[in-house]
């Protein structure tokens, strides 16, 4: 162990007293490994927010159009709706044999970006989320805000007041920016706790709140207004079989015989993921290029150091180091190399995958953190360790066979 | 001490086959190695080290026969018993001078004694220049460096290849009495690598090993 002690110790020294090649070496590796780090956090957090998000949902039911889209809209609340299909409808596939539950969304409004979705309790309970303060909606006009969405507004104005009470009005559009419905504001009744899954980003009251803010803003006099009200849509339906065989036969019967869409969240989700598994693999490939590079970088770099080094390794010998030890002190140099970059590397990862966290909130879209730990990163470090010993691996090998009387021969 | 019998090296390269006089130096005696550039005194210099194999013949060196020995005995045996003083000095330009004395301890796994540097540095004249790099010291301070080094472990023999080489001859006598003082203060037989007539005149009365006169290498399986 001492041993060990003294060549590690004795190791950095060698390596720093080349200090530029020593920190090129560093960068390249630091690179390399932060990307692999940037795509196993990235990678690994979005198929986590896939599989809590679709877990126990069936089928999406929605306007016709891009099924993807149906998905992103309805489950993921990523992307614009494809329409809206008629309440009669959504009622009938309710009451299908195959069918246990239908949670219908209703979408169009939000505030200050985030999405408001009248919906029933069911679409909670999906989800188990539980309340932190407060009560779910009672009446029309009450909303629940999600956790992300709740910290959103306190940071943005309300530090220090209690959510719970606050009045606010909803904006037309997903977006943000459209006109506000200033005539049917919102009371806050509860906020949800955490749950890391889509709630976290939404704001929720009852189907009839959505019903109620369009209606009367659209309806121009009392006849167009039960006009509207005898022909109730909502946007997405969140179907969940009875049996399995529904997936057989459901879909089809739903595609070809109303107008609606059903989209099969399993299916569509697999295509999505294998469109972003593209972008993955590619940045993947990327730091696997710049982690060959890196290996390449330091093995010329310990090459050459061994070159320059040679008479001090053929001293070692004469000392009466043995050629183990005097190989050992190559490889820990590289080993050194491999510990400092997988610091520096997981560190930019993180900070990266928080950087596109941020600018992802900022969008609406998935949550993405570089402030938690996926267990994949632990072969981070064996990845660095392994690039630097195969680097590593010829220097070593021409230390070891250091021929130290043909040197101290020379003159 | 040394003790050698039939002691005979083959080149694998070029098959030439060094034959070398019978030595019997006793312990703290000195030894004079003479001969032209070429005429084998590395050569049996690294074989008094244990960094060649002896094609034939018995060596005892510091009380150790060493074709007896394997490859891990023979580095031990080294670090122990033998110091050696290089022409060229091979000081670790990215260590300090007192971490290049520190480099014997770790070569021969035991651990570093700091008090033990500064004394053999003291013993050499260049106790101050414990910090400096062998960048920053001139010619006969680095020399002076390898000669502490090789003293460190105050081995039983100490090898020193022309010590004096380049050295003027004001330098080369103060070189020259520091080794035989170092030697004589660990009780080392010395043994001096030379073809410098200052050094051969300097010890006179030192036991002589002249490779000039052993007869002149043949390649192996060529008619003499």
């Amino acid at each position: 162990m001492k041993n060990i002690v003294k060549l590690a110790r004795l190791s950095w020294r060698y390596l720093w007293s080349r200090p530029l090649a020593a920190v090129l070496n560093l960068l390249v590796l630091t690179l390399g490994l932060a990307a692999i780090t940037l795509v196993l956090l990235v990678a690994t957090q979005l198929d986590d927010a896939f599989e809590r998000d679709l877990n126990g949902i069936d089928l999406v039911v929605g306007a016709k159009g891009s099924p993807l889209q149906l998905i992103l809209a309805g489950v993921f609340h990523i992307d614009a709706p494809t329409g809206n299909i008629p309440l009669r409808e959504v009622r009938a596939l309710q009451a299908h044999p195959m069918v246990a539950q239908v949670i219908p969304l209703s979408l169009g409004d939000s505030y200050r970006g985030y999405r408001i979705v009248g919906t029933t309790p069911d679409y909670v309970q999906h989800y188990a989320a539980t309340l932190a303060e407060g009560g779910l909606w009672q009446q029309p006009m009450d909303a629940v805000l999600g956790a992300t969405v709740a910290r959103g507004i306190v940071r943005a104005d309300r530090a220090g007041e209690p959510m719970v009470g606050a009045a606010f009005v909803g904006s037309h559009g997903l977006g943000g920016g459209g006109h506000a419905h200033g005539n049917h504001p919102y009371r806050v009744t509860g906020v949800l706790k955490p749950c890391g899954c889509v709630l976290d980003r939404l704001i929720l009251t009852s189907t009839e709140s959505v019903w109620m803010v369009h209606e009367t803003d659209m309806a121009t006099d009392a006849e167009d207004l039960a006009l509207l009200q005898a022909e109730r849509e909502v946007t997405v339906a969140l179907l969940r079989y009875r049996t399995p065989l529904a997936a057989v036969s459901l879909p089809r019967q739903i595609n070809s015989g109303t107008s609606m869409q059903a989209a099969a969240p399993a299916i569509e989700v697999t295509r999505l993921l294998r469109l972003l598994g593209v972008g993955a693999d590619v940045l993947r490939a990327f730091g696997g290029v710049l982690l060959a590079v890196a290996a390449l970088s330091v093995f010329i770099a310990l090459w050459n150091a061994v070159r320059e080094r040679r008479a001090d390794l053929a001293m070692l010998r004469m000392l009466g180091a043995p050629p183990g030890r005097v190989a050992g002190l190559v490889l820990w140099e590289a080993l050194w190399l491999a510990a400092l970059a997988s610091a520096l590397g997981l560190l930019l990862g993180h900070a990266l995958a928080h950087g596109l966290g941020w600018a992802l909130q900022a969008q609406g879209l998935l949550p993405v953190s570089g402030l938690v730990w996926v267990p994949a990163e632990a072969g981070v470090p064996l990845l660095a360790a392994l690039v630097a010993a195969l680097a590593a691996l010829l220097p070593a090998m021409q230390a070891y066979r250091t021929d130290v009387a043909d040197l101290l021969g020379q003159a | 001490m040394i003790r050698t019998r039939g002691l005979a090296y083959t080149y694998a390269s070029s098959g030439v086959v060094l034959r070398f006089p019978d030595v019997d130096l006793p312990q703290g005696g000195t030894l004079l190695l003479r001969g032209r550039s070429g005429s084998g005194k590395s050569t049996w210099l690294a074989l008094m080290a244990g960094l060649r194999g002896a094609g034939s013949g018995d060596l005892f060196v510091a009380g150790t026969q060493l074709a007896a020995q394997r490859g891990a005995e023979i580095d031990a045996w080294r670090a122990r018993s033998i110091g050696f003083l290089p022409q060229k000095l091979y000081l670790s330009s990215a260590l300090t001078v007192a971490d290049n004395l520190g480099l014997v301890y770790f070569a021969a796994g035991l651990p570093r004694d700091d008090a033990a540097i500064g004394r053999a540095l003291a013993q050499v004249g260049i106790g101050e220049l414990a910090q400096r790099l062998p960048q920053q010291l001139s010619g006969g301070q680095a020399q002076r460096v390898a000669l502490a080094r090789a003293v460190l472990l105050a081995p039983e023999v100490l090898l020193a290849d022309e010590p004096t080489a380049s050295l003027d001859d004001e330098a080369a006598a103060d070189a020259l009495a520091l080794l035989c003082q170092s030697a004589a203060a660990c009780s080392a037989s010395l043994v001096i690598a030379t073809h410098d007539q200052r050094v051969v005149q300097a010890l006179a009365g030192a036991q002589t090993l002249d490779l000039n006169q052993i007869v002149p290498p043949r390649l192996s399986g060529m008619p003499s």
